[in-house]
């Protein structure tokens, strides 16, 4: 029995040895990603999550991570699952996790009153609960650099512009993900109905959106001016796909960003050539930072994935997150003088984030999205978004407006009310500080 | 004639049409359940296994390139061929009939007499396996399938009835390709099963293991045979769906389609399968047009089972199945 002792302590070094490599050492950044690279939706959950992951290994291996101190990605799978969603949140929640990031309107929901408990902040870049927006209510979350009533206002102001600045009388039909996700921009579009005079009408897809012929039926009987699209997943190459099948004008028809990316448009081919989509940020290979991603990421044999999502919008997107939330740690790190940041002070420099053209040329973005800074009032952005368009014959994206802003007038309204609604239910008194 | 007339007669050519597409994926439901008892809960991934496997083969993308790569540093993807559709196809198949013979020999061979609620299970674990090794094997990423099926609208019937009613019906020629290919599909399965040997071997097996065994039918050969058919129409059904949304992880999710057909249907029949699924489509495209607008829509998912449910009721073993009597 003596004898079984050291071998009990040689096994019991062995785990616990295996325990502490497979956690995050205590000196790093924690930053987890809930991603989703299987299921239903892991066609776009794949390429985000390759983006925002490869991003931090070049924060890792060309500046040995963020003013000194590395950065240890803790991904966690989802599977656009909510309760998978909530069940990553409280597992990595105590590996001194700085900011969650949860690419899920449904996990967004769930996490916020957890994550506002825990003082840990959520980041949900251009998607999650809109009214979000307002700081002084929601401490902890932050949805910039838009949000979905954004989306909503920008493709009416683009229809807009089409229609030479009167659309009344004109028909907009919402092909919509029938979840939290899809119905969130629907009050918006109500709004703008009353202020500009069209006529809106929302048609529900339910999930996944393998099979939409009835609504595609409607649409085609109906003749909508325009058809706004939000929708995620097989629901986006479906649509499309029916849309051409109707031969309902593509230039009429216009995804919110979550419906714009070549996953969505190559599958129909020629036959999606034209179609719109909503864009927070350029996209495409010609950006300097890729020379540094394929040298210290990709050549290294590092890339989060086959290295084949490089410059495709949803790579970009999941980047662009990456690059924001590295811009906030460095701001935290600023304003509290210490490179290990605690979760508190993460969320202090994203609500002190000051994203300069500068700051993204200096990270090989230059121009890639519209400066802009968070406060406490504004936790969502400047709400500024552009029109995207497809070539299938050059089967890529092409920018074809400037920035639009967003209708503050009609949305921040539904933000005040929808924000002070959540206060009163949760006992919150609004405040800065 | 009135509008909403001709658009609700649109909408109900346009479910029968859907309906078809559904008893594609319905038939290797039955296939199995027929000559096996057992409910084959993988047939939706079988469907994404073999589409995937159609395009991975056409586009010359190397099997488990990615693993490959991670284990031993390489960077290869194709082989650098794209093959005809045709030549495509009959290498899938090949792939379809080793899949079931595996699936025969490490699964079902060490099942033999046991309760249908294992073996379930049994296809529950397969499905999931299968799902695995799919996105192994040929990558989760969204994947264009052009085998040369026509989509978009059929004109001529959109010029007849304009002509005939002054509205031009919307028809997808892809659903009137696949409802030719499920006519083919179903007299090919019906002629093998009345007219050859082995059709008859299989419906033995059907009617009773025992005394199938006991005439020298062997019961592998007739499982691999059995998965192997229901494989050639998981490739089908894979096919026709993943021409219209692309290759991809949902197209596993087109086994929920099937299901109240089979409810409705019955589990044994293959016309069963064919009427259950004609029904389900009208009535849940009828549904979502004239009721959905007014109970917020998105309707198509749910009905379909209410739909089914209401069969169930006043005929449980399903419209053509067959009915089961146990006397005490």
């Amino acid at each position: 029995m003596g004898g079984n002792i050291p071998m009990k302590l040689k096994l019991t070094s062995i785990v616990l040895s295996a325990v502490m490599a497979a956690g995050p050492a205590l000196a790093d950044l924690v930053m987890p990603m809930l991603s989703y690279r299987t299921g239903a939706y892991a066609v776009n959950g794949i390429p985000f999550a390759d983006g925002y992951n490869d991003y931090l290994t070049l924060m890792n291996e060309r500046d040995g991570g963020v003013g000194g101190v590395k950065i240890d990605i803790q991904e966690c799978e989802t599977g656009y699952n909510t309760e998978k969603g909530v069940e990553c949140y409280e597992a990595l929640k105590g590996t001194g996790a700085l900011v969650f990031a949860p690419l899920s309107t449904g996990i967004t929901y769930q996490l916020i009153p957890k994550a506002t408990a825990d003082g840990i902040p959520v980041h949900s870049m251009g998607y999650g609960r809109t009214s979000a927006k307002n700081g002084k209510v929601f401490s902890n979350i932050f949805n910039f650099p838009a949000n979905y009533w954004d989306g909503a206002s920008i493709a009416i102001k683009h229809i807009m512009d089409l229609e030479g600045g009167d659309i009344k009388g004109k028909k907009i039909t919402l092909l919509y993900h029938n979840s939290g996700y899809g119905k969130e921009p629907i009050r918006t579009l109500e709004e703008l109905a009353k202020k500009h005079g069209f006529t809106y009408t929302g048609i529900a897809v339910d999930h996944p959106g393998q099979e939409q012929k009835s609504q595609w039926l409607q649409i085609r009987q109906n003749k909508p001016d325009y058809v706004l699209m939000w929708g995620w997943g097989v629901m986006n190459q479906v649509a499309i796909q029916e849309a051409a099948n109707v031969r309902y004008p593509m230039d009429r028809f216009i995804g919110i960003w979550w419906s714009a990316s070549e996953n969505d448009t190559v599958p129909a081919g020629d036959g999606a050539h034209g179609y719109k989509g909503l864009a927070l940020h350029n996209s495409g290979l010609d950006i300097p930072i890729y020379a540094d991603l394929k040298t210290h990421v990709v050549d290294k044999g590092l890339a989060a994935g086959a290295g084949d999502q490089l410059g495709t919008v949803l790579y970009s997107r999941g980047m662009y997150n990456a690059f924001l939330l590295v811009e906030a740690i460095k701001t935290a790190q600023s304003l509290s003088g210490v490179a290990q940041i605690t979760p508190a002070q993460m969320r202090d420099g994203m609500e002190a984030l000051n994203i300069t053209e500068d700051s993204m040329a200096a990270a090989g973005l230059p121009g890639f999205a519209p400066p802009f800074s968070v406060t406490c009032e504004n936790h969502g952005g400047p709400g500024l978004g552009m029109v995207s368009q497809w070539d299938a014959n050059a089967q890529k994206w092409n920018i074809i407006t400037g920035l639009i802003a967003s209708d503050m007038d009609v949305i921040q309204p539904l933000i005040d009310a929808d924000s002070a609604a959540f206060a009163v239910e949760n006992n919150i008194a609004p405040s800065c500080g | 004639m009135p509008d909403k007339f001709l658009f609700a007669m649109e909408v109900m050519l346009n479910g029968l049409m859907a309906g078809v597409l559904y008893s594609l994926v319905a038939l290797g439901f039955v296939l199995i359940f027929k000559a096996s008892g057992i409910f084959n809960y993988a047939q939706g991934v079988m469907a994404l296994f073999a589409a995937l496997t159609l395009v991975g083969i056409k586009d010359g993308q190397i099997p488990f390139a990615h693993l490959i790569n991670a284990i031993f540093g390489t960077n290869i993807h194709h082989f650098g061929w794209h093959l005809p559709a045709f030549v495509a196809i009959i290498f899938t198949v090949i792939v379809m009939i080793g899949f079931a013979w595996l699936v025969q020999r490490f699964i079902f061979r060490h099942l033999v007499n046991q309760e249908p609620i294992i073996l379930f299970m049994a296809t529950i674990g397969l499905a999931y396996f299968l799902e695995g090794v799919g996105d192994l094997m040929w990558g989760s990423d969204i994947k264009k399938l052009d085998v040369g099926i026509p989509k978009g609208m059929n004109e001529t019937i959109e010029l007849l009835t304009y002509n005939r009613f002054g509205y031009g019906f919307f028809i997808d020629n892809l659903d009137i390709f696949a409802t030719f290919l499920a006519v083919i599909l179903v007299t090919v399965l019906v002629g093998f099963s009345q007219y050859t040997k082995q059709g008859r071997a299989l419906r033995a097996v059907a009617d009773d293991h025992q005394a199938a065994l006991s005439v020298g039918i062997s019961l592998g050969y007739i499982w691999v045979l059995v998965w192997s058919i229901a494989g050639v129409v998981a490739l089908v059904a894979g096919t026709v769906w993943g021409a219209k949304s692309g290759v991809q992880f949902s197209l596993s999710l087109i086994a929920l389609k099937a299901l109240p057909v089979l409810m409705l249907g019955g589990f044994t029949s293959i016309p069963g399968a064919i009427v259950g699924g004609l029904i389900i489509g009208v009535g849940e495209k009828l549904f979502e047009f004239l009721v959905g607008p007014m109970i917020g829509g998105a309707t198509e998912n749910w009905f379909a089972y209410v739909l089914a449910l209401v069969f169930l009721v006043f005929r449980p073993q399903g419209l053509f199945g067959e009915r089961i009597i146990e006397r005490v």
